[in-house]
């Protein structure tokens, strides 16, 4: 299967949300692919707030199932959410179960003015009421397909397709 | 299978019983855990929701503030519902067995339990005896092991001094009596710390110390030497005064840390001790609250380490 080259995805997104940017917008990504976009992006629309950057294994609904990720690393907000607009930002947005929790998360550092979501690739697949605000590109992909956004010793953004491990 | 009572079948950590016998991968994951909720602890809201809906009992059978104090906090900020028992002062004051009190607590529907015990083995026999969903902490069990407090100690060097690989750790004071220096002994050595000193009078060491791959000094201007982290132990007046030495005052001056000792170590040594401290017998106030000391950072990093361990065990 074809896929779109990440790196001309990532500077449409970052022309989709450059109308929207504020005094008052900082950008947060989820570890790992969405920080990496986060801190691209961060340079491209020249923001002057420092980035934020979350892991979300705290606040996923599968610890009971599967116990937490086995690398956590720490969550980083380093400015005052309250009254902030936020972007947040991820690299695939699939059941829309990252959001939730990274949104979740959001809400224990401040009260944000409020939330947008970007995310360079919409493979749809949705399990919550979950839309993304900006979109790089839109994949329709069977269940048992992973996509993953990947970078290069150079700091290059790319998509990769694998498929998925059966449980068990 | 294996045959260490802590592992799961899958060798994951099942029980928290003492930091002997644990691979360094294990260690490494509680620490970098750890790191993450470090960040949590320091929020507006410091909480969680990892282990909402959990029932987690503090089973304290010695009394103990502060370990106690920091357990029942790291298990409040991931949610869980905490009790506390002290059981000194109930129901095994009237008869019942330890087997007993925590089967009545498991048909209760408990799904953790942090066990301080004065008899050595008490969190094993536990550990041993509970349905495989339950978790058992060891929070301390006579002389045997303390592994929570190695684990912060070891959290609190790595971030003061970055790695384990190059270092020189003394442990001074009462080896005898501590169940933290055994724990931090075998901590160090499986973290690859190169060189771990005990310093201690003949009459607070136990016998044949050096098989656990420490070197032994008596005197503090010999053992401080390059030494870049001090693990400072609390005097258990309360055990040994008279039995094993002459007077606090005398220990002081031998033992005692002050800044002329302290000297004798590394410009950019750090002090750590696990507290309860006496001032005045084996720490003096100059060193203790100095620039060199981070025993108060200990005490919040050991809510980080407490919270790690216990979302480890939730999830295995």
């Amino acid at each position: 299967m074809h896929l779109p080259d990440a790196e001309q995805l990532l500077a449409d997104l970052a022309e989709k949300i450059r109308p929207d940017v504020t005094k008052n917008t900082v950008l947060v990504g989820i570890y790992t692919g969405g920080v990496w976009l986060a801190e691209r992006l961060h340079q491209i629309l020249e923001l002057t707030l420092p980035l934020g950057a979350l892991d979300v294994s705290f606040y996923r609904d599968d610890f009971g199932q599967i116990g937490l990720h086995p690398q956590v690393k720490p969550s980083n907000i380093p400015f005052e959410v309250e009254g902030r607009h936020i972007i947040l930002i991820d690299d695939v947005l699939y059941t829309g179960r990252t959001i939730r929790a990274a949104t979740n998360e959001l809400f224990d550092y401040g009260r944000p003015a409020s939330i947008r979501l970007a995310a360079l690739v919409d493979r749809g697949g949705r399990e919550l009421p979950i839309a993304a605000n900006y979109v790089g590109a839109t994949i329709v992909l069977l269940e048992d397909k992973m996509l993953a956004l990947e970078q290069s010793n150079n700091g290059k953004l790319s998509l990769s397709l694998y498929d998925k491990i059966p449980p068990g | 299978m294996n045959n260490n009572p802590q592992l799961n079948k899958n060798g994951e950590l099942q029980h928290l019983l003492t930091t002997e016998g644990l691979p360094a991968s294990i260690l490494l994951n509680i620490l970098d855990t750890a790191e993450s909720f470090v960040g949590v602890t320091a929020r507006d809201i410091k909480k969680v929701p990892l282990l909402r809906g959990k029932s987690i009992f503090n089973l304290f059978f010695e009394p103990s503030t502060r370990t106690r104090t920091t357990f029942e906090i790291a298990a409040k900020r991931l949610s869980a519902d905490v009790v506390n028992l002290n059981i000194a002062a109930s129901s095994q004051s009237k008869g019942e067995t330890l087997l007993d009190t925590v089967n009545n607590l498991s048909a209760m529907h408990a799904d953790m339990f942090v066990v301080r015990h004065s008899q050595s083995g008490a969190a094993h026999l536990i550990a041993r005896h509970v349905r495989p969903e339950i978790h058992v902490i060891n929070a301390g069990d006579g002389r045997h092991a303390h592994p929570t407090q190695a684990l912060l100690d070891m959290f609190t060097i790595r971030r003061y001094k970055r790695n384990f690989r190059n270092l020189r750790v003394a442990i001074v004071g009462d080896i005898l009596h501590s169940r933290v220096a055994r724990s931090q002994i075998h901590a160090l050595t499986t973290l690859g710390v190169p060189e771990v000193r005990i310093i201690a009078p003949k009459t607070l060491l136990p016998a044949k110390v050096e098989r656990l791959g420490v070197h032994v000094y008596h005197d503090m201007a010999q053992g401080l030497k390059d030494v870049d982290v001090l693990l400072m132990l609390r005097l258990q007046n309360e055990r040994m005064l008279g039995a094993c030495l002459p007077s606090s005052e005398e220990y002081f001056k031998h033992y005692g840390l002050t800044q002329e000792k302290l000297a004798l170590a590394k410009q950019d040594s750090i002090v750590l001790h696990p507290g309860p401290m006496n001032r005045g017998i084996e720490i003096d106030s100059a060193v203790a609250d100095g620039k060199q000391s981070v025993i108060l950072p200990q005490v919040t990093f050991g809510i980080a380490v407490r919270m790690a361990v216990m979302t480890i065990l939730a999830g295995n």
